[in-house]
């Protein structure tokens, strides 16, 4: 696909079609970026980068997080005098569900956001033409090693929000609701299930992959300058917000229903 | 080397290119003028493929390698002059690294940057990064080199050094090079002919001499008001 060549159409499917089919090309680079030294590098670098720019913030939000869901949770069970599960709820709802999302959101802002303004920028100054023409596609040299370091890293970030947040959630109920930490430990064990962890880490990699797809999507495309950075940016990130949500549901459905 | 052959381009509806008809032949330096947003850029992106004519046809020799020289340069800002330059040979050949560095050097020498190969694009001068754009594009040993404004925004000096530079690389290393330039003087001293846009038209190719000469209105007014510059 060339990239810079014009786009065929501005409706919502042609860009939908275009979107869809840089992540598949980005994909069929993938053996690319494991084998080809310098791919591998910038992959790596990438790696980096990801897990830098996003750990702070998914630190913060991870903790509070369960810190936010045990206060709450743990009010609620105590009414029924069922403090003793609190660590299963709040266990069970970070790793199914929050865990994944709190790191696509964190990650959309902090990274795919960047991601978008590098592309764009890069679109606007012809250098992403400039690589078309030197016949190096520019899927294969910026896209592929960024998706597959999102697609590594956001299960990563996950499982670490996840950790986090059991922790925060563990804390609220030593200090606030007397939950004795062996026990709320022993809840939050007990009812955790390696489907469990699964569909979360495998909701975590499908949001790398939407947010990588979004965030270089809307950089390609690209006009006007300065201001077309500034919208792809912005478009980058609620585009990977609303698909995180709707994603997030889709998987869910499809996993926990019927089963 | 490059044909056009009646090409019309719109975009949204506006008309850019007209049916634009004329010949680059091999070897030589062809300049183009015309005033601003007359499709001369739109132009040169119709002969590298960026894009692609609404009706009529772009043909480039078979097989021919086209580098191409952005107005901005678009080097990539996280490389060093030395890496952007290298950066076609690493990604498209299977060349050793030894080979890689010479064909690099050769390239940085043949545009005078060897003392600045290892500086980040940010931290040289406008001129250094057109220059190391122009090594860019003929490091793969190029058959032809587009120059969208090659000396846009240099000091006069600079400019001069720059088209010597343009006429040098063609004799030495049999190229064909198409200039798209506001510089008529410049055009002028370096090109074999010269072709002017205006309207999405081709209103003359004719060289240097003639064009200066011709009686054509709007190539009067152009000749005219870029003498007034001097
Ligand atoms: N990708 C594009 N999409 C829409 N319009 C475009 C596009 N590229 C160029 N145009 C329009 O085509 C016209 C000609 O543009 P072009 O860049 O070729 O002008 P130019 O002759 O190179 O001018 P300048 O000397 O200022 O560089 C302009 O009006 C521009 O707005
Ligand atoms: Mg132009």
């Amino acid at each position: 696909m060339r990239i810079t060549r014009e786009t065929s159409g501005e409706n919502l499917f042609s860009r939908i079609g275009r979107a869809g089919r840089l992540m598949v090309e980005s994909f069929a680079f993938a053996p690319h970026v494991l084998l080809n030294r310098d791919a591998r590098r910038t992959m790596l670098f990438q790696l980096y980068s990801t897990g830098i720019r996003t750990l702070p913030v998914i630190t913060v939000v991870g903790l509070f997080t369960g810190m936010i869901l045990g206060l709450q949770v743990g009010l609620a069970l105590r009414k029924f005098n069922q403090e003793m599960y609190l660590g299963a709820a709040v266990m069970i709802t970070l790793i199914r569900e929050m865990g994944p999302f709190v790191t696509g959101i964190c990650l959309s802002a902090c990274v795919g956001s960047a991601m978008a303004a590098e592309l764009g920028t890069m679109t606007v100054n012809d250098e992403v033409a400039a690589l078309e023409i030197m016949s190096i596609p520019p899927v294969r040299y910026l896209v592929a090693p960024r998706m597959m370091a999102l697609l590594v890293m956001s299960p990563i970030l996950a499982f670490y929000a996840c950790i986090l947040g059991v922790m925060g959630g563990g804390l609220v109920g030593y200090t606030q609701l007397n939950v004795p930490f062996a026990q709320y430990m022993a809840s939050a064990m007990s009812i955790a299930e390696l489907k469990d962890l699964f569909t979360g880490l495998l909701k975590a990699a499908v949001f790398g992959v939407v947010i990588g797809t979004v965030s270089c999507h809307e950089g390609f495309e690209t006009k006007l300058g300065a201001v077309g950075v500034g919208r792809a940016t912005q478009r980058s990130v609620i585009i990977s917000f609303l698909l995180i949500l709707m994603f997030g549901y889709m998987i869910t459905r499809l996993f926990y229903f019927d089963f | 080397m490059i044909h056009f052959e009646n090409v019309c381009k719109n975009f949204d509806g506006k008309q850019v290119l007209a049916g634009v008809s004329f010949d680059v032949v091999e070897g030589e330096i062809l300049a183009i003028v015309g005033p601003s947003g007359t499709g001369k850029s739109v132009t040169l992106k119709h002969i590298v493929g960026l894009l692609t004519p609404d009706s009529g046809t772009v043909t480039v020799r078979e097989g021919a390698r086209i580098g191409y020289l952005f107005q901005g340069g678009a080097l990539l800002a996280w490389l060093t002059v030395r890496e952007n330059v290298s950066l076609p040979l690493r990604e498209t050949t299977k060349l050793s690294e030894d080979e890689i560095a010479r064909q690099t050097d050769e390239a940085l020498k043949a545009v005078g940057l060897e003392e600045s190969a290892d500086k980040y694009p940010a931290e040289i001068s406008g001129g250094m990064v057109k220059r190391a754009g122009l090594a860019r594009a003929i490091v793969r040993h190029a058959d032809a080199v587009l120059y969208d404004e090659p000396t846009s925004g240099l000091d006069p000096v600079t400019a001069q050094t720059i088209h010597r530079l343009i006429r040098r690389l063609n004799a030495e290393q049999k190229l064909t090079s198409v200039v798209v330039t506001h510089d008529l003087a410049g055009a002028c001293s370096f090109a074999d002919r010269i072709l002017m846009l205006k309207d999405g038209c081709v209103v003359l190719v004719a060289t240097p001499e003639e064009f200066l000469k011709s009686d054509i209105p709007a190539v009067r007014e152009y000749v005219i008001a870029s003498k007034g510059e001097l």
